[in-house]
């Protein structure tokens, strides 16, 4: 058995395990006439990093905000961490709580501090008192090396620091799954590493996560499962390594050719 | 020839200028109160404007509608003199007991002013960017809760200038509470005309006073927009 180590974030590291968080079975989702998600079958595991890639308009944001429900399914059955969302009693709000999400464009609450962006949810939902939610956020401002902007407005940050700050919004619910969508593809060039460095320690404590990202170095070191879609489907599913190596489909083989071509 | 005798120190001492003073207490009085309620009236209406439950949608439309369209003098006639029929004998009688001009102005500016002001605010949600709310529900807040922390903050701020505009105007229209006896400062201006014939001198000098709470109130609330509410576009 391995020891349990303290990851990054102070949460015990775990395994990947048998413990299923996510399991789409026969989804489908269309937009209007749309078809937009395409007899989805994928099962996630506690632990797991999976990345989504795909070219645009394929589907992928589409797939990963049904699972905290941003987007309702059509058909077919949705298992998010023992619930079933086609459940109309299911309580959506207590699952979204355990669920983070981190947006491409970051969506802090621009009238609040940063502390205050991220304290409220623990405070309003979670029921902390400020005192604990403050000291709470203030060890995750620690841990994404932002202690000295609590005081200051999102709009007085950079993009890659409002994105580690959206990131530490959303650990403080502490969730039992993020979720991710291309939350690099706004950044400059310059600010992508630091944001890809906590994610990537935070895939190494033993979070569960769905990550939607062309960065295909995260892929490669951090993820366990790479997801290709295309026009609404999963056309391969595959370990990192054989994904890059030599990815089966054509289409994947085209994608990976203009996202690692130097010229991109 | 018409001869006029100015005399403004009918205005300014004396039984008249403390007529106008408990005149100008009554308009702040009747303008401040009516302008917290309809603020906070103003919000619950735009919120129900933008529900998902149709039911209150559309009793927020239909309210919206019919007290925008609907001249202020009629309605603070039917609080007034028809609301006896419609409200219960408790509250009647409280209103009795209290101060029922006063309390009749408040309802019909009140609920005037606040379907302006919903309107107003609704425009303000509306400029929000939508991933604020997925944002807010994606941590777990409830639509309502949503709108409570995140959105009607943000809409606020950026409301504020429209919003002193409907503070302003409710400030002025509280001068037609003196149709119903509130002796506010027209009223009282009123009064000093027919016991001095110093017309002249009684309306401009409330017609400055207006001018002077306007110019407090706006004030006011710019100074709270720029200190308590921060900036939150500072691009
Ligand atoms: N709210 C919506 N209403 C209608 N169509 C939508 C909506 N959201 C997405 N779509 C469409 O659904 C398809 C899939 O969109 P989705 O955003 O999931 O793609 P994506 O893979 O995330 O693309 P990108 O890489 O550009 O972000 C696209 O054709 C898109 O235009
Ligand atoms: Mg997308």
């Amino acid at each position: 058995m391995s020891k349990p180590i303290q990851g990054f974030f102070g949460y015990a590291r775990i395994e990947p395990g048998e413990l299923s968080m996510i399991t789409f079975t026969e989804v489908n989702k269309w937009f209007k006439e749309l078809h937009v998600l395409k007899d989805i079958n994928l099962h996630v595991n506690q632990g797991e990093v999976v990345v989504v890639c795909g070219p645009s308009g394929s589907g992928k944001s589409t797939l990963i905000r049904t699972i905290n429900k941003l987007e309702p399914i059509n058909s077919g059955t949705l298992i998010v961490d023992g619930m079933d969302l086609s459940d109309k009693k299911a309580d959506i709000n207590r699952l979204r709580a355990e669920i983070g999400m981190v947006f491409q464009q970051f969506n802090l609450y621009p009238h609040l501090s940063v502390l205050k962006n991220i304290t409220l949810a623990p405070i309003k939902i979670r029921k902390l008192s400020k005192k604990d939610a403050e000291s709470d956020a203030m060890a995750l401002l620690e841990r994404v090396g932002l202690t000295e902007k609590r005081g200051a407005y999102p709009t007085q940050l950079s993009g890659g620091q409002q994105q580690r700050v959206a990131i530490a919004r959303a650990l403080a619910m502490k969730p039992r799954i993020m979720l991710f969508d291309e939350p690099t593809s706004a950044l400059d060039p310059e600010m992508i590493g630091e944001v890809l460095y906590v994610m990537k320690d935070l895939a190494q404590s033993g979070m569960t996560m769905m990550v939607v990202t062309h960065e295909m170095g995260f892929a490669s070191e951090v993820s366990d499962r790479v997801i290709f879609m295309d026009e609404g489907e999963i056309l391969e599913e595959a370990h990192p390594k054989d994904f890059f190596k030599n990815p089966k489909h054509e289409r994947a083989q085209q994608f990976l050719k203009e996202v690692l071509s130097p010229m991109h | 020839m018409f001869k006029y005798q100015f005399d403004w120190s009918v205005v300014l001492s004396g039984q008249y200028a403390e007529w106008l003073l408990s005149g100008i207490k009554v308009t702040f009085q009747l303008s401040v109160v009516s302008i917290i309620f309809s603020f906070l009236l103003g919000l619950l209406i735009a919120v129900m404007r933008m529900s998902n439950v149709r039911p209150v949608r559309w009793f927020a439309h239909g309210y919206l509608e019919f007290f925008r369209n609907t001249p202020l003098l009629v309605q603070i006639f039917f609080w007034y003199f028809g609301s006896y029929k419609i409200l219960p004998m408790v509250i009647n009688d409280w209103l009795n007991r209290t101060n029922f001009e006063f309390a009749a102005a408040v309802i019909a500016l009140t609920i005037y002013t606040s379907a302006f002001i919903a309107e107003d605010i609704r425009s303000g949600v509306r400029s929000i960017p939508k991933e604020q709310m997925e944002a807010a529900r994606s941590s777990g807040f409830s639509y309502i809760r949503s709108m409570q922390y995140i959105i009607l903050p943000q809409a606020v701020r950026i409301t504020v200038p429209p919003l002193i505009n409907q503070f302003l105007n409710l400030t002025k229209n509280s001068s037609l509470a003196m149709t119903i006896g509130v002796m506010e400062l027209t009223y009282q201006a009123r009064q000093v005309e027919s016991y001095t014939f110093k017309g002249f001198e009684a309306f401009t000098a409330a017609t400055l006073v207006y001018v002077v709470i306007s110019m407090i109130i706006a004030g006011l609330m710019t100074l709270y927009s720029r200190k308590v509410l921060n900036p939150i576009r500072a691009k």
